[in-house]
């Protein structure tokens, strides 16, 4: 039995991109226990439901994160839509599961990147992000902005997708895909990455379950669990398959999420090729809410919760949205008791943290 | 194309006395602790437990409807992950939960205000 | 031989051409869609503040008498519902951002003299209209009640 003592890791760390404070408690170099504590960057957005009236809140939603923001404000639309009873035209649905699907492929590339970065493959890093960048070029040229996308509104979508755009979307990924072929030969085959991957932060199917895990994690335990199956948006209408590896390990993580960039480019191919032709984009809403409802969607780090109460006030009563960073924290304390010291930068990384998310 | 599931969402309004129950049978179900939130409408806090299924995606909340100042079991003793939620309910609503696994003792979110999602200063003294 | 897996790679990254672009040298193109800032019209705004109530930020006001419409562009978000809002379509996104300063500061457009002239003329005329309006309305009432008056009797 050697000794035990605590190492404070984060919220400043190199390898961390937000600020997360875990405290380790260690024993030589293994660790016993991992005690997690965040709130550096708590901003209050739910608080926002007293100044701002509902429609206002869409913008501030989506500013959640920076990542998948666009989920953001699609998931409070869609749970202000249903408290509101209404279907909004079939092109907005499409629109905004293409939308969906290219926030979850730049998304994925970032983390991609970033684990490359962490584990010290720094040409990988920026060949991830050097298709990315192609990703979001493509995002500004449908929305008009890189990562928030204000596009969404109560009732539809604020922008079409032109024809023409939809057939240079088409042959651009055709590029994409090209280029990631590359890059999933150096992620399945190469030596460094399967040394520093595998069977490193094991999360068995019964712990991932028990924990809560949403996305991509608990696919990756082999939970098959995609909230995208629930049939939202124009996704009733597109033919996949969640991903699901059962490894458990940070290979598996890596795995299925590169296999999803790929499984995005087919759905966004699905989509434009059954998009119904040209016509309204959103349907009118009258009144104020007044009701409550629950609405999940699967954004890239997994399940997001929205919860909106109103009382037929411009200010809703209650906004909630659970990110799935912070389904995932448990499994990550779970991970990474029972890790080396020198893995704890790489495990806190494969649960795709968004610490910003999290504390909203 | 795919199957649609997509079933509703059920809630359940459970008095304060069954909840621990409740939360038992739904985990015995396999049912995953999606999520849990409060609320602070009326005077009253209304906490929501939601419950996912994997296999049917069906998402099922209890709702307890409790006075400010009762006190609330909690169940991280079933469910470990809830840790974060009821801190959160704790720190931001000032909902009285007791014997959480681990307390964070209203340092989670490190905010200034005492519990600002909740009731008001004045109606407290009122 | 792992090394020479990647060979091909590495040979087509050097002699492939740059993907960065020397930013000052070659301007930068925005696309067409791009939300940089909001600019307007200030001539065709009626004041009817319907922006500044939309702004999720709170970075706009409006003062009708005077003809002036603010904005603090460094609370400005860029969201477009402001935009959106205008019933006149005065508001518009430009695609170039704003520019980055050493402190936040507000930028307030002035209505033309002609258009406020104008503007001035028509409340004027409207108001004539108004007050004429009304005092028709209160000899029509008056010879009502008086004609009644005359029934009665």
């Amino acid at each position: 039995m050697g000794k035990r003592s605590i190492i404070p890791y984060g919220p400043q760390h190199p390898v961390l991109p937000e600020p997360i404070h875990i405290d380790l408690v260690i024993e030589d170099e293994r660790i016993i226990e991992a005690i997690p504590s965040v709130g550096f960057i708590h901003r209050g957005l739910e608080s926002l439901v007293d100044k701002r009236d509902f429609n206002q809140l869409v913008y501030v939603v989506e500013r959640t994160c920076g990542i998948c923001s666009f989920q953001h404000g699609m998931g409070y639309c869609e749970a202000v839509e249903s408290v509101f009873g209404v279907e909004i035209p079939d092109r907005a649905k499409f629109l905004r599961t293409i939308w969906s699907e290219m926030s979850r492929i730049h998304s994925h590339l970032l983390w991609l990147g970033l684990l490359a970065d962490g584990f010290g493959y720094e040409n990988l890093f920026y060949q991830c992000w050097r298709i990315r960048e192609r990703v979001l070029d493509l995002i500004e040229l449908t929305t008009g902005g890189r990562v928030i996308f204000s596009v969404n509104k109560i009732g539809g979508v604020l922008k079409d997708i032109p024809e023409d755009q939809l057939r240079h979307i088409l042959s651009e990924l055709d590029a994409i895909e090209a280029d990631l072929n590359v890059i999933k030969k150096t992620f399945i085959e190469d030596y460094t990455v399967q040394s520093r991957l595998r069977g490193i932060g094991i999360l068995t199917r019964e712990q991932a379950h028990d924990l809560g895990c949403a996305g991509p994690v608990a696919r990756a335990s082999g939970i098959k669990a995609d909230m995208r199956k629930r049939g939202y948006d124009a996704y009733p209408h597109l033919d996949f398959e969640p991903i699901v590896s059962n490894a458990g390990d940070s290979y598996a993580r890596c795995y299925c999420r590169l296999m999803e960039v790929f499984q995005s480019i087919d759905l966004i191919r699905q989509a434009i090729g059954k998009i119904p032709g040209e016509s309204d984009l959103s349907v009118a809403i009258k009144g104020n809410p007044d009701g409550e409802a629950f609405f999940r969607c699967e954004q890239p780090r997994g399940e997001a919760v929205y919860y909106v109460k109103g009382s037929g006030k411009t200010f809703l009563d209650r906004f909630r949205v659970r990110t799935p960073t912070f389904a995932n924290l448990p499994g990550l304390c779970e991970m990474l008791a029972g890790a080396e010291l020198s893995d704890v930068g790489l495990l806190v990384i494969t649960i795709d943290p968004c610490i910003s998310c999290t504390e909203r | 194309m795919a199957e649609v599931i997509a079933p509703e969402n059920i809630l359940e309004e459970i008095e304060l006395s069954d909840l621990l129950h409740v939360v038992m049978t739904k985990k015995k179900e396999g049912l995953r602790l999606s999520q849990a939130c409060a609320a602070y409408v009326d005077g009253k806090y209304e906490l929501s437990y939601s419950f996912a299924d994997d296999k049917t995606y069906q998402l099922t909340t209890l709702r307890v409807v409790i006075d400010v100042d009762a006190k609330v079991p909690s169940i991280t003793e079933i469910v470990p992950q809830a840790i974060f939620y009821e801190n959160e309910m704790k720190e931001l609503f000032g909902v009285n939960i007791e014997m959480i696994a681990l307390d964070y003792n209203n340092k989670l979110y490190r905010i200034e205000e005492e519990a600002p999602f909740g009731p008001k200063k004045e109606e407290n003294n009122g | 031989m792992s090394v020479l897996k990647y060979a091909p790679e590495a040979l087509k990254n050097l002699f492939r051409a740059p993907v960065t672009t020397s930013y000052p040298a070659k301007p930068f193109e925005y696309k067409e869609r791009t939300r940089g800032r909001i600019d307007i019209s200030i001539d065709d705004c009626i004041g009817c503040g319907l922006c500044t109530r939309a702004c999720p930020s709170s970075a706009l006001s409006v003062d009708k008498n005077a003809g002036t419409w603010t904005i603090n562009r460094f609370d400005c978000i860029a969201c477009g519902y402001c935009v959106e809002k205008c019933p006149k379509k005065c508001l518009t996104m430009e695609q170039n951002y704003q520019e980055p300063g050493g402190e936040k500061q507000s930028v307030t457009y002035q209505k033309s003299p002609e258009v406020m002239a104008e503007e001035a003329r028509k409340r004027e005329e409207a108001a004539a209209k108004a007050a004429a309006a009304k005092a028709a309305m209160e000899a029509k009432k008056a010879a009502e009640a008086a004609a009644a008056g005359g029934e009665e009797k």
